[in-house]
């Protein structure tokens, strides 16, 4: 069993190819080049470090939302792409949950967080239990005081990743009433590696699906259905 | 006898997802094109959030369609093509990383393809005797180009649009007037019950090239008319009015392709992009063309419209001329023609 992992969901690119057993490679790039230039060549390198040709694999994951939406068409279509040309499934992973991978085993309570503009985070409540994962809040997008407020309510040690804190440092540390941490910097970041983890529990759940139905999860509407819906006077 | 190319070429720069086989750069085995035109309507025109969306949804299901239809496997394919500008960046990298990815996991060549090239070279499905050296006019909702096709894959611009591509004049006009979205069909259908000389519109004058379009001024003034008899209470003729805005574009886009045909010195000319399927426009230039003695060349409007078997029969020259592109192919929203 061999497994592809891709993760785009924000300015970071990473890829990883993992057995039930290892990860055998992983590659993390977070630079200018878009995900457009960089994704397959990456995914060429790694296959080529490994001796391995990408039609030995037998799944291919990808962190599937919530995320940049650019970031996030671009590592589903190239899933999508390499599903159809292999006829192979895809695990659609939740980006929070295997944000909150990173910290797999800590007793603390994890809420990963990635900047979704406008005083809004994609965000989830996570606790680790005899070493699963927990999700004490599903994936969401959520207004910052909302969170913190649910995460005061909670009121245990916080662990903060993700690159939705640096918009929003300031509210989060003068409005929180638990112990909190931000995570170091080889922790904050999205790892395909957690990626590949977590779809590796996915598809022994038999939780995948076919190329061709494989969407990503972008949590909310576009701009112009929002107005629209508002516009209507509908409740969304 | 060479072995035949057998192109799977995909198109997602705008709001259609389209995917299309095609064998030795004219024969067509399938094109198939999901439209999402009713989606936009809703907004008034094409949403690039809505429209990378649904191409998504659909890209895999066209794909795999195109292959059906044309009754062949991936094994037969010699190449894939894909459509990588100009265009609306989120569409476009839908289907370039889709291309991509499965140029890289079938092993097969990828080549980039520039979407005005494709609608170009639709000219070449459906005219077995097409060749360069020809002169073109492309003109769409994006696009107003008269081109000198030098040659396969060899472009020289000698015109374009200073302001609005002659489609977005139709659109703007049509919503003006009410006849909504997209404009060009409904004025179209309109104009063929309205006097064209009803109304003198200006034709645009510009200094610089005589081969350049405007279309914007020509916007402003029927907008103007709309608005001056509003406030005269003068209950305005739609079909007169469409009829004569549409006579001006006409008007416009004919002369210089004319003009161009007889400086470039050839006897050939072709159109193509969405207004191409324009039956006033059709219709005038085939009546020049007569007048002039100059063969003329225009696609079918399933071939006019955005789709994928034009991009096949553009990748098939660029095939066979050795031209490949690399993984790191990226989605170039504002691609100038003949850059590679």
């Amino acid at each position: 069993m061999k497994i592809l992992a891709i993760e785009t969901s924000s300015m970071i690119a990473s890829v990883a190819v993992a057995t039930k057993d290892a990860i055998l490679a992983e590659c993390t790039m977070n630079n200018k080049k878009t995900h457009s230039q960089t994704l397959l060549p990456m995914i060429d390198k790694v296959c080529d470090m490994l001796e391995m040709d990408i039609a030995q694999m037998d799944a291919i994951a990808v962190a599937g939302g919530p995320g940049s939406y650019t970031g996030l068409r671009i590592g589903s279509a190239t899933a999508k792409g390499i599903g159809l040309a292999l006829n192979i499934p895809i695990i659609n992973v939740p980006t929070i949950d295997a944000m909150a991978y990173n910290y797999a085993g800590s007793n603390k309570v994890i809420c990963p967080m990635l900047d979704a503009k406008r005083a809004q985070v994609f965000t989830g409540v996570y606790t680790f239990l005899d070493g699963k994962l927990n999700v004490i809040k599903e994936q969401m997008a959520a207004d910052i005081k909302d969170v913190i407020k649910m995460l005061n309510e909670i009121g245990k040690e916080v662990i903060f990743l993700g690159d939705g804190i640096m918009p929003n440092i300031d509210y989060i540390k003068n409005n929180i009433s638990c112990q909190y941490t931000f995570a170091p910097l080889h922790l904050n970041g999205q790892k395909a590696s957690c990626v590949a983890a977590l779809a590796l529990e996915y598809y022994n759940a038999g939780k995948f699906e076919n190329a061709r139905e494989h969407l990503p999860n972008y949590l909310k509407l576009s701009q112009a259905e929002r107005e629209l819906a508002e516009k209507k006077g509908n409740n969304l | 006898m060479a072995k035949d190319v057998i192109i799977l070429a995909i198109e997602s720069s705008c709001d259609e997802t389209a995917a299309a086989v095609v064998k030795n750069g004219r024969d067509v085995l399938s094109n198939v094109i999901s439209s999402q035109i009713d989606l936009h309507t809703l907004y008034g025109g094409v949403v690039p959030e809505i429209a990378s969306r649904k191409h998504m949804e659909q890209i895999n299901q066209v794909i795999e369609q195109a292959l059906d239809k044309a009754n062949v496997t991936f094994d037969d394919i010699t190449a894939i093509a894909v459509t990588y500008g100009p265009g609306l960046v989120g569409a476009l990298l839908v289907g370039v990383a889709c291309a991509k990815s499965l140029a890289y996991a079938l092993k097969k060549p990828l080549i980039g393809v520039h979407h005005i090239e494709g609608h170009i070279s639709a000219n070449y499905i459906e005219n077995a005797d097409l060749e360069p050296p020809f002169v073109c006019l492309v003109v769409s909702g994006g696009h107003t180009h008269l081109v000198n096709v030098k040659d396969y894959g060899e472009y020289e611009i000698l015109g374009r649009t200073r302001d609005d591509a002659a489609g977005e004049a139709f659109d703007k006009v049509a919503r003006a007037v009410g006849l909504g979205y997209p404009g060009g069909p409904k004025i179209d259908k309109l104009a063929k019950e309205g006097n064209p000389n009803a109304i003198e519109f200006p034709r645009a004058k510009i200094d610089g090239s005589v081969y350049d379009f405007s279309f914007s001024g020509l916007k402003s003034a029927v907008l103007n008319y709309i608005n001056s008899c509003e406030m005269k209470n003068i209950e305005i003729n739609k079909a007169d009015l469409v009829a004569s805005f549409q006579s001006s574009v006409v008007e416009s886009l004919v002369t210089r392709a004319m003009m161009a045909v007889k400086e470039m010195n050839t006897d050939k000319i072709a159109i193509a992009g969405g207004v191409a399927s324009n039956t006033a426009f059709r219709d005038a230039m085939l009546k020049a063309c007569k007048e002039n003695n100059v063969k003329f060349y225009r696609p079918s409007a399933i071939y006019c419209t955005d789709n994928a078997a034009m991009i096949g029969a553009a990748a098939y020259y660029d095939y066979i001329n050795g031209k490949r592109s690399g993984l790191d192919l990226n989605a170039v929203p504002n691609l100038k023609l003949g850059e590679k």
